[in-house]
């Protein structure tokens, strides 16, 4: 490598106001001026952002203890289910958890007006949340029944834990039936009325080090309009995808869980949404900073819309039934210019990601470096990347009173 | 010449009445249909584009008052939260007028009233439901 650079010259820069801080929108054109040896030497850290719906995103919320002390069964915060078969007082809400009352798809396309992602906006945004529990009671824990109200500062903790975040890569949704269908890729006109992609594409962090370079366990990041931090890597990983010559996967592959205090995020990027005939979740708003440690790492960060491509999919029948192939590959340059070619036909696009989100978060990063006060960590262990050989599992479908016929 | 959209809001007691037909024999008017519904309370609304000469489209205008019914400007039947819009485009491929699109290279959602014909299918379409219709259209939907 030419240029090598550590964490540490970058940290004591950025200490003192002298680090080179770019989106990864603005240092496309720089490596394409000046080569990525060149551009190493100038920048020292280029950040990323996304802003889309991520389902498995929730809270882990401490209550506090009641007089008399109860140890929560069945709990609902504005009357959504959240997970009580830990502690006492502890309980893990989701994003996509819903009302016991919601009516779902009874009336076909369900509604889902709110749900556990809407809870979390408005818990962040300091709104009063109904708390309506019930226990078998214990000699230790008597009470049976509690119905209260908190705020979010009224409580202990407020951990944000969300075990998949920042998919690297998604697919672009089309229906090739004959009736609209409504999914988690938004509504979907029959006969490819429309398709639908959910990606920063250029912005987004793991195209940005597709690798998994410098990205790993403990990585500061902007989660939800606060402080978070890279906790492991996401549920359904898939490093081992298939990918190009530069590393970027041809479809959905790696993801991280990412954590952070819920108590400084704020409500403008944890929103709730509702999703007609599919359910409620949340939009996080997720950005990275990549430090620039060689040539090789800004070659990555120099990636462009055009570069990166996605697998068209049916969600009529494909998707749901598992089966598997795609109706061929389009690049994120094409899908943003709003309409696609898909065999032969011209197909409208729209995107579930918001790309003006991913533009702020990475800005307000690029801000909050240049200020002083958010300075880049090295990773405590790095996440299995595309050598790791993982292959991702379905589910095992058998007679469970036989098992799978192995000792 | 005047082209303009508005909604006719029929009390149940005139709803029965044949009133474009009235609009366009007695006022010679040309009349357009964007949509029309009854709620079960029997009052209608009807949504349309008139045009005509000026003074024809302001005699037709004080006939339809006289008659009882309410006249509302169609611009301002659905709103767009530009607060609660966080700029996805899910509604720029449901919308079928182009009243909600995407602004390039700005990647953002504009909304342009004068195209929207309330078909409402925003409200639902979109995630972060930013997009609203007014209470007393709340009985049509």
């Amino acid at each position: 490598m030419k240029v090598n650079r550590s964490i540490e010259e970058i940290n004591s820069k950025i200490k003192s106001g002298k680090a080179v801080i770019l989106t990864a929108e603005e240092i496309i054109g720089v490596v394409e001026e000046k080569g990525a040896v060149k551009a190493a030497e100038e920048v020292d850290v280029v950040t990323t952002g996304t802003f889309g719906p991520m389902c498995s995103s929730g809270v882990f919320l401490n209550l506090g203890h009641p007089q008399p002390r109860i140890k929560l069964g069945e709990a609902y915060l504005n009357d959504v289910a959240a997970y009580a078969g830990i502690a006492a007082v502890d309980v893990y809400l989701g994003a996509t958890a819903l009302p016991p009352t919601d009516p779902t798809n009874l009336k076909h396309p369900g509604d889902f007006i709110y749900g556990g992602g809407h809870v979390i906006e408005d818990l962040v945004a300091g709104k009063e949340i109904r708390l309506e529990a019930t226990s078998y009671g214990t000699d230790c824990y008597p009470l049976k029944k509690i119905e209260t109200s908190f705020r979010l500062d009224e409580i202990n903790e407020a951990i944000l834990y969300s075990p998949r975040n920042a998919y690297q890569n998604y697919n672009v949704a089309v229906n090739l039936g004959e009736k609209t269908i409504y999914t988690y890729m938004g509504i979907l006109k029959p006969k490819m009325g429309n398709a639908n992609y959910s990606s920063a594409g250029q912005l987004s962090p793991l195209f940005n080090d597709p690798l998994l370079k410098t990205i790993g366990m403990g990585t500061r990041i902007f989660l939800g309009g606060g402080v978070g931090y890279v906790a492991w890597h996401g549920t359904q990983h898939n490093p081992s995808a298939k990918r190009d010559q530069k590393g970027l996967p041809e479809g959905p592959a790696a993801t991280l869980a990412l954590t952070g205090d819920l108590k400084q995020m704020e409500p403008r990027w944890l929103r709730g949404l509702s999703y007609l005939g599919y359910g409620a979740t949340m939009q996080v708003g997720v950005g990275i900073p990549i430090p620039i440690l060689n040539e090789e790492i800004m070659g990555y960060c120099a990636v462009r819309d055009e570069d990166i491509k996605a697998p068209v999919i049916d969600y009529e029948r494909a998707y749901p039934q598992r089966e598997g192939g795609n109706l061929g590959l389009v690049s994120y340059a094409d899908l943003k210019s709003g309409s696609i070619s898909v065999q032969g036909k011209k197909v409208p696009t729209a995107s579930l990601s918001s790309y003006a989100g991913a533009r702020e978060i990475a800005a307000a990063l690029k801000e909050w470096i240049s200020e002083g006060h958010f300075t880049l960590t090295e990773p405590s262990i790095k996440l299995p990347s595309a050598d790791a050989g993982i292959s991702l599992k379905p589910m095992p479908q058998r007679d469970p009173d036989k098992g799978d016929g192995t000792l | 010449m005047i082209k303009q959209k508005i909604v006719l809001r029929f009390p149940p007691h005139i709803v029965e009445q044949p009133t474009i037909y009235h609009l366009i024999k007695d006022f010679d008017l040309m009349v357009n249909i964007l949509r029309a519904d009854i709620n079960p309370k029997k009052e209608g609304r009807l949504m349309m584009e008139l045009s005509g000469s000026e003074a024809n489209y302001q005699r037709a205008v004080e006939w339809l008052n006289e008659q009882g019914l309410q006249i509302l400007n169609l611009e301002q039947q659905i709103i767009w939260r530009s607060d609660l819009c966080t700029h996805c485009g899910a509604c720029t491929v449901i919308c079928p007028t182009e009243a909600l699109m995407f602004e390039r290279p700005e990647m953002k959602v504009r909304f342009a009233e004068e195209k929207c014909i309330i078909c409402e299918l925003c409200l639902r379409a979109c995630p972060a439901r930013a997009m609203e219709t007014l209470v007393e259209n709340a009985s049509f939907q």
